[in-house]
């Protein structure tokens, strides 16, 4: 199964998803991967910008992913999350999971991102185009998504 | 004992600092918040409403009533958006 070594990262770049995948979970039956992108949901957003807690953030990240790895018996896993300002249309983060059979893949990249949702160390705040900022609100829904594992 | 404390999101705008270090000798997490709300109107609004808080303790999630024996770093945010 998984070694021990870091398999998430905490970054203000960009990626490339298919230089993510490159060699990733090679012999897998399935890879499911997930990227969030940075949406305009009132039409007056201009950026994202994403704190984080460093040190934290990247053992939180760990920490789930190596939770996944072996709840549901994971051939490889990959955290991707970015923090600073993303304008919209930018990706936010990815998670990408192999696995020998597909539900494995997919139930662990959908437990992930739960946990990434409501438990790791990343607050957005939306910045609009007329430069005012407003943090954004945790969702109820998240926390109950979260309680189905 | 001395603690970091760090701030995040609005806890950090309101409280006017990322980090500080406080002399303390509460037990828990709570005792802690109780003596940083009194110090001044900041840290009163920054804590004035305790289910909005969360926190971590030496970087691992943690609950308010949790003792603090031994802990150097608290770090209060409100509930986390990532993904």
């Amino acid at each position: 199964m998984t070694s021990p070594i870091m398999r998430a990262r905490v970054q203000s770049a960009g990626f490339d998803l298919a230089t993510e995948l490159a060699g990733f979970g090679t012999g897998a039956g399935a890879v499911v991967t997930f990227t969030g992108v940075v949406r305009d949901d009132s039409g007056r957003m201009a950026a994202l910008e994403i704190e984080h807690y460093p040190g934290m953030t990247e053992r939180a990240l760990n920490d789930y992913g190596q939770q996944a790895a072996s709840r549901f018996g994971l051939a490889d896993w990959r955290i991707v999350h970015r923090h600073g300002r993303l304008a919209v249309g930018e990706p936010i983060m990815m998670v990408a999971t192999a696995a020998r059979h597909r539900r494995a893949a997919f139930d662990a990249a959908d437990y992930l991102m739960d946990w990434l949702k409501s438990r790791a160390p990343f607050w957005k705040r939306e910045i609009g185009r007329d430069g005012t900022a407003c943090w954004v609100d945790a969702k109820a829904s998240d926390e109950t998504a979260l309680s189905r594992w | 004992m001395t603690i970091d404390v760090l701030y995040f999101a609005w806890l950090r705008e309101r409280i006017g600092t990322p980090r500080e270090q406080v002399e303390t000798s509460a037990r828990t997490v709570r005792d802690l918040i109780a003596e940083l709300a009194a110090r001044d109107d900041w840290h009163a609004a920054a804590f004035a409403d305790l289910g909005a808080v969360r926190c971590a303790l030496d970087q691992q999630l943690s609950e308010l009533d949790a003792a603090l024996d031994g802990v150097r770093e608290v770090a209060f945010f409100p509930p986390m958006t990532g993904g």
